[in-house]
């Protein structure tokens, strides 16, 4: 199992140990016996078989009661830790999570937002409100032992408390097309102390900011950098530097002019223009960022495209 | 010295027609083997192209649309074409007359119409991964599959139709069994095989038009758009869930029961002994049957579905267990003091109760609600069903396919390839699945084209045991169909079991039996009855 991050895990890595020793019993018991009579009895020459018993009414009653009693011990048991998994406590910090092809979105109480990285307070229950704006997505986190499907036409629950401050993936565990493994994002377990600051701060109104310093704020909150690399080098996606002010060769073969409308357009419709080598998995950022965020993570871009000049 | 009969279904009548317009069972089985054989490599050559685009993270061999594509052929492919017909349509068609003592099954027309339409359903599939492809997954979870592009329509019409070849299957099947058995042959003298082909019919019958309607209301979304799954217009996606497990849990019954069914006869045949607990081993196919029906929810603990509705499908998922563990431990009881012969069937037999045996033991931990919640949706599940199906029945169809492959040709396969391609099915399936196990419970979900780096390691072995999986099954194709032409003549009853097809020649006549055959003793009397192998190795 992977590193428990919540308080839940252990119970439930505790119930899947038990299973598997379990289950390790059982399979020693059948397939050691197996091996055995098959070692003990092979057939030697023309002999016959020792014994032609074939049925022994208490063997069948033990074999039978034995593993019920085990499976309702197991069924009462994983029934009680999957409703500790099921009900919220009543101070949970509630956070909305929206999935969409592919990336996930989340609103923080008091309006701050934040993609594909949810940022929580360490030892404080957190509750996440989930829906779809297109297909079934699923919200997995493998170190908190929390799944749960989110669906476009209602909402789903999940909660978990992380006592410790940390990084964990979140993977989208329900099949939701060509970026469905693309589809990840980080929880990211701080102090209540820097939870506060970073909801004033990386969250926060972009008061006083210039374009430029806004879009490099947004190429990390928007998680642009999953993706996109400053430093030249290729990653799921064409890096930023140097590419403004330059021709790039599209999919199709044709050249585009990487200006401030392909970049807009690119941020909004991003299976337009596909450069060449990569795969259109870019999901739409259309309601996820405002005119004046579009201009900066414009502004941004520039900036790197300028860079390669430079010596 | 053995010698092949002059006249045999095989070779009487002659001509292509003559077989194209066969009504004789033991053709049409013989036919359904090729077309189920075809799916197989079909489905084999797309899961070793899964593998290798899964070797490193990111792009190996193909884009993540082409990988989508692939991962739901493999599936739709291995599941509709190949296992969900296979042991029952092939080689239940060609044996299950015959240890009746039948001159063929109840309805011939029926069953040569079946098999038409199999190959219509499977070439109509075949033109949808031809003409637009399909990426939803063999499960086609709405809304994707209403909203996605390809030829989703032409896939469902095409698993539509071919759910009427299983259903016509097992009508005439449990017909049959009712009324085609030969004088002496009761309820509690029939073969465990024919048992299991009962109950298996039963499901078919039952609930693959469930299957088929699910698919009609999908298509008539994408072409109406009825909405009856489109939340926009007050439908509900979940919905689809429901109908789609309601039909595809007690599928996976209509998949492992046959082969069961098979390692019910392999193991005392080559025991030489009484199977232990007949009447436990009849009923408890009937037991899974009834429960199968009652827990599809286990497939969607994390679907939004009430915990109420969870906890009762968890009780129920763990009902279920019991039947097949009752099982398992009739057959291992059933090698006690026997004397037992290791050939190829057996390897196969034995091969099968250690892989079923983890796959049954692992879906404990898929019942179990709170470990399910980690589970469900990784390799673990992949893992898991593996384990079942290619573990269980695919095994069990090979251990079946080296034990009647006499009876059908009247030639034998050579041993020595057939234990090497076994030790390396085995050893290369392990490889394969065991990774996959441990990538799962580490959080490595399902239909990933890429991956964290992390999981590599796992995946690189997982990806050379298909390699060894694959070489294993090449070599067995290989002796197999050279066994056809080239094998030492078999015999009547190469392996000295008691059953009635092993009464006629090898291979049968076009009437199956010169004399209606009367029925004196029980499929397994090895006490009684000695009856000495025509095969001497």
């Amino acid at each position: 199992m992977p590193p428990a991050g919540s308080t839940i895990a252990g119970s439930v890595d505790a119930l899947f140990y038990l299973i598997l020793y379990i289950s390790i019993f059982f399979f020693v018991i059948v397939v050691g016996a197996a091996l055995i009579f098959t070692l003990k009895y092979r057939r030697k020459g023309e002999a016959e078989a020792q014994s032609q018993v074939d049925k022994n009414t208490a063997l069948e009653i033990i074999w039978t009661v034995f593993p019920i009693v085990i499976v309702v011990v197991l069924f009462i048991l994983g029934f009680t830790v999957y409703m500790k998994m099921n009900v919220v406590p009543k101070d949970a910090l509630e956070i909305k999570v929206t999935a969409q092809r592919w990336l996930w979105t989340f609103d923080y109480p008091g309006g701050s937002n934040s993609v594909n990285e949810l940022v929580v307070p360490a030892g404080k229950p957190i509750k996440l409100l989930m829906s779809s704006t297109d297909v079934i997505h699923s919200f997995f986190v493998p170190d908190f032992r929390v799944k749960m499907d989110v669906l476009p036409n209602r909402y789903s629950t999940a909660w978990f408390d992380a006592p410790n401050p940390g990084e964990h993936n979140i993977l989208c565990a329900e099949y939701c097309g060509k970026g469905h493994s693309e589809m990840m994002g980080k929880v990211r377990v701080v102090s209540e102390r820097e939870y506060a600051e970073w909801l004033q701060k990386e969250a926060g109104p972009p008061e006083g900011m210039s374009l430029e310093e806004l879009g490099e704020r947004l190429y990390t909150s928007r998680r642009c950098v999953t993706c996109h690399s400053i430093d030249g080098s290729a990653n799921v996606g064409p890096t930023f530097l140097g590419v403004f002010g330059h021709k790039v060769t599209l999919k199709d073969g044709q050249q585009a002019m990487a200006d401030e409308n392909y970049i807009r357009e690119s941020i909004l419709h991003p299976e337009a223009k596909v450069v060449a080598g990569f795969e259109p998995v870019m999901p739409t950022y259309q309601g996820l960022v405002n005119d004046r965020e579009i201009d900066a993570l414009i502004a941004f871009i520039k900036s790197r495209g300028d860079q390669r000049k430079q010596p | 010295m053995n010698t092949i009969p002059e006249r045999n279904f095989l070779n009487y009548p002659k001509g292509l027609k003559s077989w194209l317009l066969t009504l004789d069972h033991k053709r049409i089985g013989v036919m359904y083997l090729v077309g189920i054989s075809f799916a197989f490599l079909l489905g084999g050559i797309f899961a070793m192209l899964i593998r290798l685009e899964l070797l490193h993270p990111g792009r190996d061999i193909m884009g993540p649309q082409a990988y989508n594509q692939i991962f739901t052929l493999h599936g739709a492919i291995m599941i509709f074409l190949f296992i969900i017909p296979g042991i029952p349509v092939a080689l239940g068609n060609i044996v299950l007359p015959l240890m009746l003592g039948a001159k063929d099954v109840a309805f011939p027309r029926l069953n040569l119409t079946s098999w038409y339409i199999y190959v219509f359903g499977a070439i109509l599939a075949i033109v949808a991964i031809f003409t637009g492809s399909v990426d939803t997954g063999w499960t086609f979870y709405t809304p994707y599959s209403t909203t996605t592009g390809g030829a989703v329509v032409l896939m469902t019409l095409a698993i539509f139709i071919l759910g009427f070849s299983s259903i016509f299957t097992g009508l005439n099947f449990v017909v049959t069994i009712h009324k085609l058995r030969a004088p002496g042959l009761k309820w509690f003298k029939l073969p465990l095989f024919v048992w299991s082909l009962y109950a298996t019919a039963i499901i078919q019958i039952l609930a693959t038009p469930i299957l088929g309607i699910t698919l009609v209301l999908l298509a008539l979304e994408r072409i109406l758009g009825i909405g009856i799954f489109d939340p926009a217009m007050g439908g509900d996606p979940v919905l689809f869930q429901h109908f789609f497990w309601f039909y595809s849990h007690p599928a996976v019954y209509i998949m492992i029961l046959p082969g069961m069914g098979v390692i019910s006869e392999l193991i005392p045949v080559f025991s030489h002994k009484r199977i232990f607990g007949y009447r436990a081993i009849a009923y408890s196919s009937f037991g899974i049957a009834f429960i199968s029906f009652l827990v599809w929810g286990h497939h969607m603990f994390v679907s939004g579905q009430s915990p109420f509705a969870s906890m009762i499908f968890s009780f129920l998922t763990f009902m279920v267990a019991i039947p097949s563990g009752v099982k398992v431990f009739n057959w291992t009881s059933t090698m006690y003091k026997g004397s037992i012969s290791l050939e190829t069937p057996m390897l196969y037999a034995l091969s099968f109760l250690f892989l079923f045996t983890i796959g049954g033991l692992t879906g404990l931990f898929l019942g179990t609600l709170a470990t399910d919640i980690h589970l469900t949706d990784t390799y673990f599940v992949v893992a898991h069903f593996h384990y079942v199906m290619m573990g269980g029945t695919v095994m069990a169809f090979f251990g079946a396919l080296h034990y009647w492959w006499p009876k059908i040709w009247g030639r034998m396969y050579n041993e020595f390839w057939s234990r090497i391609s076994t030790a390396l099915v085995f050893l290369g399936f392990n490889v394969t699945f065991l990774t996959q196990f441990v990538l799962g419970a580490k959080g490595m979900p399902r239909r990933y084209y890429s991956y964290l780096d992390q999981y590599q390691p796992l995946h690189f072995y997982s990806t050379v045991g298909s390699w060894v999986l694959a070489l294993g099954l090449v070599i067995m194709a290989i002796y197999l169909v050279h066994a056809i032409f080239k094998g030492k003549p078999a015999g009547d009853n190469p392996w000295g079991a008691l059953t009635l097809e092993w009464t006629t020649t090898s291979p049968p006549p076009p009437e199956n039996f010169a004399q209606p055959p009367v029925v004196t003793h029980g499929p397994y009397d090895f006490d009684t009855v000695k009856v000495k192998p025509t095969f001497a190795r």
